[in-house]
């Protein structure tokens, strides 16, 4: 008697955490989500009356297939990478920023700035430079104004720098339309001066060896440095790290800067280096994109090339797409949707064990 | 200068609707502490599936199509879109236990693409921009309350002269009001939101509210989406008009300190920035730098709550941390 009810209350499914998965396993998991993903976009493909393997071939034909196309997909993933990277540390402390997009903005409207009035001032080589520096310094200087509050007064991170990138983005607006409108009405800002323009190596601008620099430092940064292991206690408990004596105010406005500085440099790289000028939507939902990218890879430096350059194929291949089947090329954000949520619920079955009821079990 | 006071709050009530939609959604959805921040996609599959069942729908029926059903078709498409949409959060963040955050942000961008999506592909079929006849067009945006209530000078002006949507916001808000404050699956829902370890020690299914408050409220948030492009986008696929209300959505709750009465005054009030710069324009203000006060407002908001953090104005404490049985 005792048996049979025990029986009745052992649950059908039965979860329980798992502690050491094997690397491989691991692996293993991930690109079955990954291939679970294709699966379901080739679902789409032959909703739509496409021969799914076809559009596929299509889409890595048009970014992998030829040189031009391979340019073309660096020079999306770049500004992806360098987000995603600019991110890692404000995740791994639990700040979440998703200001990305505002920061990437008003690093491009910074170094427009100078790209437009002071390029017949400045040797190209300067006038770079300080680019550069007016965009770490306006991305950087950006970010910190909801990390101030947050760390002042608990102000919520989320919600403040997602409102901060709609004031970016109508501060770039106004200045398109208004101060730095080239022809009037054309509410366009003229191209830069070849001088502004960032050098190009491989026949990408040179901003994919910074990138890749990035990766390196910031992987050093995050792991092997006293600030990384700071960003690190921070983020796993608050209280540990003031009982461990840490500023943690000072943690948190330094690492927000530096996500912002990074992040408003990928805004130099794309204006100067990309768009040749300054538009609105220099950002391009890179700084949303970053986000899941950076999730993705777990915060590791490497994996996020290999992310972003995924996501850059899709998306270049996608424009292939529309041009040859017709088929609108936002297929490549719904694909991308699905592969990041196919991978964001793999890893349930990496930290957790499922069992089922066995026939006969007490 | 010559301001329209009664026209401007009226605009303000029809602009503020779809926020309200959205803000209401998530206000309940948030009640059970499930963060949603994939309002934005919600509200784009709302809009997309509502205008397009609305379209096919005027398409197959020809003249003979009727307006009430019209409404009620993109209606129920645009509450099912969103409902889909938050069953996938939901999975993954109540059973997958996934970061709601960053599930939040996926579904934005998968939200966003599949409506911007479904409207250009439609479009492309078609050969035409989608939209629907001149009949069914008026069937949204027209007033619904009896002529005599309209006529009353000033007060009909003011409250009677609204399309179908902004009482029915009035009411899923009233209901949700009651619902949280005076019903025992209110209450319940709530200690789910406030401690889940305690609501299920009591016997409540806590898996089970979350889910169906989650999606109950994706499905009343998409169809803010739906809203917008039937009556402010004039029954055409908008996404310059529909971009950025989501996000205003999430943030409102915070300024509505999750209650519900309070989202019918927080979306008139946004309803009304966000038009100010057509309607109130300030010779010194260019209309760009305009359309931001909106976000300004919010972030403000935000400051205020919390620099004054009343017991009562908390968010429910549990917000965003998942729940494990097992974990305790």
């Amino acid at each position: 008697m005792t048996a049979i009810n025990h029986r009745e209350k052992t649950p059908l499914i039965r979860i329980s955490k798992r502690e050491n998965m094997s690397i491989a396993g691991m692996l293993a998991v991930r690109i079955g989500a990954f291939v679970l993903a294709i699966v379901l976009g080739g679902l789409i493909f032959a909703c739509l009356g496409t021969n799914p393997i076809e559009a596929y071939m299509q889409m890595i034909n048009g970014s992998l297939g030829k040189a031009s196309g391979i340019r073309q997909v660096v020079k999306i993933a770049v500004p992806l990478l360098t987000v995603a990277l600019a991110l890692a540390p404000c995740f791994k402390m639990k700040y979440w920023n998703i200001g990305a997009e505002g920061q990437i903005t008003i690093g491009a409207i910074c170094c427009s700035y100078f790209a437009l009035y002071w390029y017949d001032k400045l040797p190209s080589f300067v006038l770079l430079i300080v680019m550069a520096i007016a965009a770490i310094l306006g991305g950087g200087i950006w970010a910190l104004i909801p990390a101030l509050f947050k760390s002042r007064y608990n102000t919520n991170e989320t919600l403040f720098t997602l409102m901060m990138n709609y004031i970016a983005i109508g501060i770039a607006a106004w200045l398109c339309g208004g101060p730095w409108e080239g022809k009037p009405g054309s509410q366009i800002i003229p191209m830069f001066n070849e001088k502004a323009v960032l050098p190009k190596i491989g026949g990408v601008h040179i901003g994919w060896i910074f990138a890749l620099i990035f990766v390196v430092v910031m992987f050093i940064y995050m792991n092997y440095t006293k600030q990384g292991y700071e960003i690190a206690v921070l983020g796993e408990s608050e209280n540990t790290a003031r009982y461990a004596g840490m500023n943690v105010s000072r943690i948190v406005l330094r690492t927000v800067f530096i996500s912002g500085a990074l992040s408003g440099f990928a805004g130099y790289m794309v204006a100067s280096g990309t768009d040749m000028t300054l538009f609105s939507n220099v950002a391009n939902n890179v700084g949303f994109t970053a986000i899941t990218v950076c999730w993705l890879s777990q915060l590791n430096p490497f994996v996020m090339v290999i992310i972003s350059a995924l996501i850059a194929i899709l998306s270049r291949g996608s424009s292939v797409l529309q041009t040859q089947l017709s088929i609108p090329s936002t297929i490549s954000s719904i694909i991308t949707g699905i592969i990041l949520l196919c991978l964001l619920g793999c890893e349930f079955f990496i930290n957790y064990e499922v069992s089922f009821r066995k026939k006969g079990e007490n | 200068m010559n301001i329209n006071i009664i026209g401007f709050i009226k605009a303000a009530i029809l602009n503020g609707a779809p926020i309200m939609f959205g803000t209401s959604g998530e206000i309940l959805t948030e009640k059970s502490g499930n963060m949603n921040l994939g309002v934005e996609g919600l509200m784009y599959m709302g809009g997309a599936f509502g205008l397009i069942a609305a379209f096919l729908y005027g398409n197959t029926m020809g003249s003979s199509a009727n307006g009430f059903v019209c409404i009620l078709i993109a209606l129920v498409s645009s509450f099912v879109a969103g409902v889909l949409g938050a069953l996938i959060f939901s999975f993954l963040t109540i059973t997958l236990r996934a970061n709601q955050n960053v599930t939040g942000l996926a579904l934005t961008i998968f939200g966003t693409a599949v409506g911007q999506f479904a409207c250009e592909y439609l479009r492309v079929q078609q050969g035409s921009y989608i939209s629907v006849s001149t009949e069914l067009k008026n069937a949204f945006i027209n007033p619904v309350m009896p002529e005599f209530l309209q006529n009353i000078p000033f007060i009909g002006e003011l409250l009677f002269q609204y399309n179908i949507f902004v009482y029915l916001g009035f009411v899923i808000v009233i209901a949700m009001h009651l619902f949280m404050n005076y019903s025992k699956k209110g209450l319940y829902l709530r200690s789910v939101g406030e401690s889940p370890a305690v609501a299920d020690a009591a016997g409540i299914d806590v898996e089970k509210y979350k889910y169906l408050a989650t999606l109950i409220g994706g499905g009343i948030s998409a169809i803010g989406g739906m809203v917008s492009i039937m009556t402010l986008s004039g029954c055409v696929w908008s996404k310059e008009g529909l971009a950025g209300t989501g996000w205003i959505s999430v943030a409102l709750v915070i300024f509505c300190l999750w209650k519900p009465l309070n989202s019918v005054w927080g979306s008139i009030l946004f309803g009304g920035l966000l038009i100010a710069y057509i309607r109130l324009p300030l010779p010194f203000l260019p209309a760009q730098i305009y359309k931001i006060v909106p976000y300004i407002v919010t972030i403000i908001v935000l400051i205020l709550v919390s620099i004054r953090q009343k017991r009562e104005n908390q968010p429910p404490a549990s917000l965003g941390i998942p729940y494990f049985r097992e974990d305790r």
